[in-house]
């Protein structure tokens, strides 16, 4: 259940911006996950809700989560596909020279404060 | 008039963890002491290779163990029959260590007389290889009879591991269809500069080389 220590991680995080900016209330956290970044965001939506209650300035947070679609970059004849679809082959020529050039984000991109 | 603010963060999630292992990495640094993060599946034979490795290095080296589990001290028992310090921690339900929990760990350990600290992680491929624990250098031992698909299916573990053991392999006449040249392509297409080194930690088979790598490393490490 890796979604927890990832909540956890947050909330420390959200905290710590919230006091620097002597913020009293949290009222909503928006974070961009990658399509392949192995964060599930309806797992880590699970744990927000247990954890946000336990933290003062957190409690009833609403989370929002964008997702950042995977894509890949062929080296060989540099046309970009979706990761989640065809992987590390490149459905056009064929070749694995490829890697991935977004999808694997998992940022903190903003938070609504009172 | 609005009455509520938005700040703009554009912060990884991992970042606070991020600076929690590199402040710990300075700081064991700083006391000479190495530590080994050992990671792999439950059952692949960490411990095993643990005592393994012990006696060969206990009398050349300030050696101690930290265990962490989600519960239970059975392998703090097994490791503590081999004569060196070693510390339980319990990881309460969570999958994986993160900097903050090794470091309490270091800290309750006290590491400043010990050269080599082996952190002996949660059994899983997933989630120990996204939290830097702080360590010096990676390790995971994959076991044969896993097979030697494993690369393909944890393809994070792998990225950040230094060096891959490959435990069990007086059971390849068992496992017939694990092959050593695949798995090691597979490691290195995913990780060109990572060691892998073939073992059994029953028979002692490729110990020579394992050994090598950690006295190698130690030596780099002291100087």
């Amino acid at each position: 259940m890796h979604e927890l220590g990832i909540v956890f991680h947050i909330v420390k995080s959200v905290e710590k911006i919230a006091a620097e900016n002597q913020a009293s209330k949290v009222n909503k956290v928006v974070l961009q996950i990658g399509e392949v970044s192995t964060i599930i965001p309806y797992y880590l939506k699970d744990c927000w809700k247990w954890k946000c209650s336990k933290s003062e300035v957190m409690d009833g947070c609403e989370l929002e989560i964008e997702t950042i679609p995977a894509v890949t970059l062929c080296e060989d004849c540099e046309e970009t596909y979706g990761t989640v679809e065809y992987g590390k082959t490149c459905p056009y020529c064929g070749s694995e020279h490829t890697f991935l050039i977004q999808g694997n984000e998992h940022q903190i991109k903003e938070i609504e404060v009172t | 008039m609005k009455d509520y603010k938005i700040i703009e963060v554009k912060r990884s999630i991992f970042e606070d963890n991020d600076a929690d292992a590199e402040k710990l990495r300075k700081e064991l640094a700083a006391q000479g002491t190495y530590l080994l993060n050992l990671m792999s599946s439950p059952g692949a034979g960490k411990t095993t290779t643990l005592k393994r490795t012990i006696a060969i290095l206990k009398d050349e080296l300030k050696i101690g163990i930290m265990e962490a589990d989600i519960d239970s001290d059975v392998d703090a028992k097994v490791i503590s029959e081999t004569g060196v310090r070693v510390i339980q921690i319990h990881t309460g339900g969570m999958c994986h260590l993160d900097a903050d929990m090794t470091r309490q760990g270091i800290r309750e350990f006290g590491t400043e007389d010990l050269d080599f600290v082996i952190l002996e992680n949660v059994g899983n491929l997933v989630c120990p290889a996204e939290f830097d624990t702080g360590s010096t250098k990676n390790a995971m031992i994959l076991s044969v009879p896993e097979g030697d698909d494993k690369p393909l299916k944890y393809p994070l573990m792998f990225s950040v591991c230094d060096v891959v053991l490959i435990n069990k392999c007086d059971t390849l006449s068992v496992f017939d269809d694990f092959s050593k040249e695949a798995v090691e392509e597979r490691i290195h297409r995913l990780n060109p500069n990572a060691g892998v080194i073939f073992i059994s930690a029953k028979t002692g088979e490729g110990f020579e080389e394992w050994i090598g790598w950690i006295r190698k490393e130690l030596k780099e490490y002291k100087s």
